[in-house]
């Protein structure tokens, strides 16, 4: 094999000279492109803290600051679709940070012939998620690009707010004896997505999780919750999570596979194509990491919240010489979660 | 959820623990052959909660893995060309030949499509009549059948440019295989569920007779496989040699007779090249003389194509329950899941990987199982 490595593009050391979809994928490839390449290259305190969004100072004021792009295939899906996606995407990072979601950016890639009807669709289905979550679009672009260049409708969507309190919201604050808490059941959005891409046809379609999650967070906030870490479960999943987290901070986190929920059609789903749902993606669904003293207030507040009813404390946090996460499964013993190498990949029997 | 919970209860499975502690009166090396099995036993911590006395040896049972770098490279080779649009399931995607694997190849703009069934490759090469529709038909006894209904449908639609690299290898030879080893440590078998399905279990009763060793045919949920494990070890135990049905849910002795007789029409058995073993006599399948305008190797010219396999990776030792993951030198540091020496380490049923992924530190599962013994 050849091992010559340019000193211009450290990526070649992995062996990849394209990129593969795995690159998108929020697993250890994705982690490799951003530790070699993006990180390095653009190297700063707030980056480097690899949270959701960016922690900045202003004056005297601490905002958050984030971005992600919506690429989604199929536009339109059970329980969601591109647009509120976009805009949910983006709340829910800003959420993550602590901060109360202010305003938005929006920016169009459109591909030449996209029916002015769909995109219309798409764009009212935005107008009502920032309603709904209370965010106002404030500035944004379009662009058009040859048939063939685009996959019909690409949206990325920045957006700032508001952090009003001086916790220091990250992966770095989870110290031994937190609790982890999980606000729902897991693995419905990227079930929904597969369902409707492949044309898989279950019984009972699995709807998108996809919601605002911002409400509950500031709700924690306000009630006093000394939260240490959020963080939403969307690509690598559950396990993509809190692996992320613990390597950060160093710590074991052990769960305990009993108090984790997914819903039987997800869970039927996942069994046929052989996928594990702890990987599957969510948009409206999150942990928190709080003292074990806060735990049962923090339950009690978030199952006020439709979508916080099935919230529940998932495992704690320990002492480790190296960060991983320990699932206690159903057998109640003990194994590693690790994460993704790439993207999951349907088995063959 | 139906049908799963139930073969997931935790207190059935100790139940059956107990059990088996209580019959286990000596040393015994017991094989599960399917991939599948391995993942639930290693996923779930089965293996440490069995007394010490037994040891679980871990199978060939996994397609992907067992599936030669020679044929990957004439996949890659096959997927590379312009006119071809290459299907594969999708476990396939991430496992190397000698250089690269078919990710990389779809990366580099090569036109792979991942399928769920060979029906979906059939019907492409029907939207697609100016392309080229391949079809990378691996896999044991249990996805033959399917590959071989949609060869014969491509057959009776007349479809030009439809063909399947076929790649089928047979468990009874492979468990012969490693029998009839000097080195042979396994005493009895836990058989593949999927396979005994298509299949039936009648060609195991030969081999249970003439090498005296249990086969018991097993599921793939955790209750089913404890199950699996304490008819094994009765057996042994007791002295008999017997094929045992402990999956008669999904199983029965004739198997499926439609399906094997579609396997019947299209394939003939064949010797097969298995990665990391060598080649084993008449393992596999390979399409009849009369489908062979069907067999994509004729068809791009790479029939004859000989590669060399790795020399690092010892998968062959691990397929063959000669060795386990971290008695390779390469585990965990040289061979990841991110850069795999071999597709054990790949493929989600791969034993490498299930190591990795499950238990890359330490055993913990034992130690806590142990703790709980003591406690």
């Amino acid at each position: 094999m050849d091992k010559k490595i340019e000193p211009s593009c450290p990526i070649p050391i992995t062996d990849y000279p394209h990129i593969l979809l795995a690159h998108g994928g929020g697993g250890k490839l994705m982690h490799q492109l951003l530790e070699k390449i993006i990180l390095p290259s653009f190297d700063n305190p707030a980056l480097n803290s690899r949270h959701d969004g960016a922690v900045l100072k202003m004056g005297q004021v601490r905002i958050a600051f984030t971005t992600d792009s919506y690429v989604v295939q199929p536009l339109f899906f059970p329980g969601g679709d591109i647009g509120s996606l976009a805009i949910n995407g983006t709340v829910n990072d800003l959420a993550m940070c602590g901060a109360g979601p202010l305003y938005l950016s929006a920016g169009f890639i459109l591909e030449e012939g996209f029916p002015m009807e769909t995109l219309w669709r798409v764009v009212q289905s935005m107008k009502k998620a920032a309603q709904d979550a209370g965010v106002s679009l404030v500035t944004g672009d379009t662009k058009v690009v040859d048939r063939g260049k685009g996959d019909q409708i690409f949206i990325n969507t920045a957006g700032i707010g508001l952090i009003k309190h001086d916790l220091n919201i990250s992966p770095a604050s989870v110290v031994p004896g937190d609790a982890i808490i999980l606000s729902g059941d897991i693995g419905r959005h990227g079930m929904a997505i597969m369902s409707a891409r492949e044309n898989i046809g279950f019984e009972s379609a699995i709807e998108s999780d996809c919601a605002p999650l911002h409400e509950m967070v500031l709700k924690l906030l306000e009630e006093k919750i000394k939260i240490h870490c959020l963080r939403d479960l969307t690509r690598g999943g559950l396990a993509g999570g809190l692996v992320e987290i613990a390597e950060t901070c160093n710590c074991r986190l052990e769960i305990d596979e009993s108090r984790i929920k997914i819903r039987e059609e997800v869970r039927s789903a996942c069994e046929l194509l052989g996928l594990d749902p702890f990987y599957v993606a969510n948009e409206g669904r999150f942990i928190a990491f709080v003292p074990e003293a806060d735990a049962t207030r923090s339950i009690d507040i978030l199952r006020q919240f439709d979508n916080g009813r099935e919230s529940t404390v998932i495992g704690g946090v320990h002492e480790s010489d190296a960060g991983l996460v320990v699932l206690k499964t159903i057998m109640g013993v003990g194994r590693i979660v690790d994460m993704m190498s790439g993207e999951q990949l349907p088995r063959i029997c | 959820m139906k049908f799963l919970d139930e073969y997931r209860d935790p207190t059935a499975v100790r139940r059956y623990v107990r059990a088996i502690a209580e019959i286990t009166t000596r040393d015994w090396t017991i094989m599960e052959i399917c991939g599948g099995q391995t993942h639930s036993i290693v996923k779930f911590g089965l293996d440490s909660l069995l007394p010490d006395k037994i040891t679980l040896l871990h199978g060939p049972g996994c397609p992907v893995c067992v599936t030669p770098a020679e044929l990957i490279d004439k996949a890659i080779e096959i997927a590379s060309r312009p006119e071809v649009i290459f299907c594969s399931f999708g476990d396939m995607m991430r496992v190397p030949g000698t250089g690269k694997d078919l990710l990389s190849v779809k990366a580099a703009g090569g036109d792979i499509r991942m399928v769920y069934s060979p029906l979906d490759a059939v019907r492409l090469a029907r939207e697609n009549p100016h392309r080229q529709v391949v079809f990378f038909a691996i896999g044991f006894e249990t996805t033959a059948p399917a590959n071989a209904m949609a060869v014969m449908q491509a057959k009776q639609s007349g479809l030009k440019n439809f063909t399947v690299l076929v790649s089928h290898v047979l468990v009874p030879p492979a468990i012969e295989a490693i029998l009839s080893s000097p080195d042979n440590r396994v005493q009895g078998f836990l058989a593949a569920g999927h396979v005994c399905a298509v299949m039936g279990y009648t060609e195991y009763e030969p081999i249970a007779e003439q090498f005296r060793v249990p086969i018991v045919v097993t599921g793939f949920e955790p209750l089913d496989i404890i199950q699996g494990i304490y008819l094994c070890i009765k057996q042994l135990e007791e002295k008999r040699f017997e094929v045992e049905n402990a999956y008669s849910r999904v199983v029965n002795r004739e198997g499926n007779r439609t399906a094997q007789r579609v396997m019947g029409d299209l394939f003939r058995v064949v010797n097969r090249k298995w990665r990391g073993i060598g080649e084993i006599p008449a393992s596999g399948l390979g399409l009849k003389e009369e489908y062979k305008e069907f067999d994509a190797e004729l068809r791009f010219g790479v029939a004859g194509k000989k590669v060399e396999e790795a020399t690092e990776c010892i998968s062959g030792l691990i397929l063959r329950g000669m060795k386990k993951p971290p008695d390779c030198p390469a585990y965990g540091t040289k061979c990841t899941p991110e850069h795999p020496l071999g597709a054990t380490m790949v493929s989600s049923e791969g034993t490498c990987a299930a190591y990795y992924s499950y238990r890359r530190l330490a055993p913990l599962g034992k130690s806590e199982s142990q703790r709980q013994k003591n406690g």
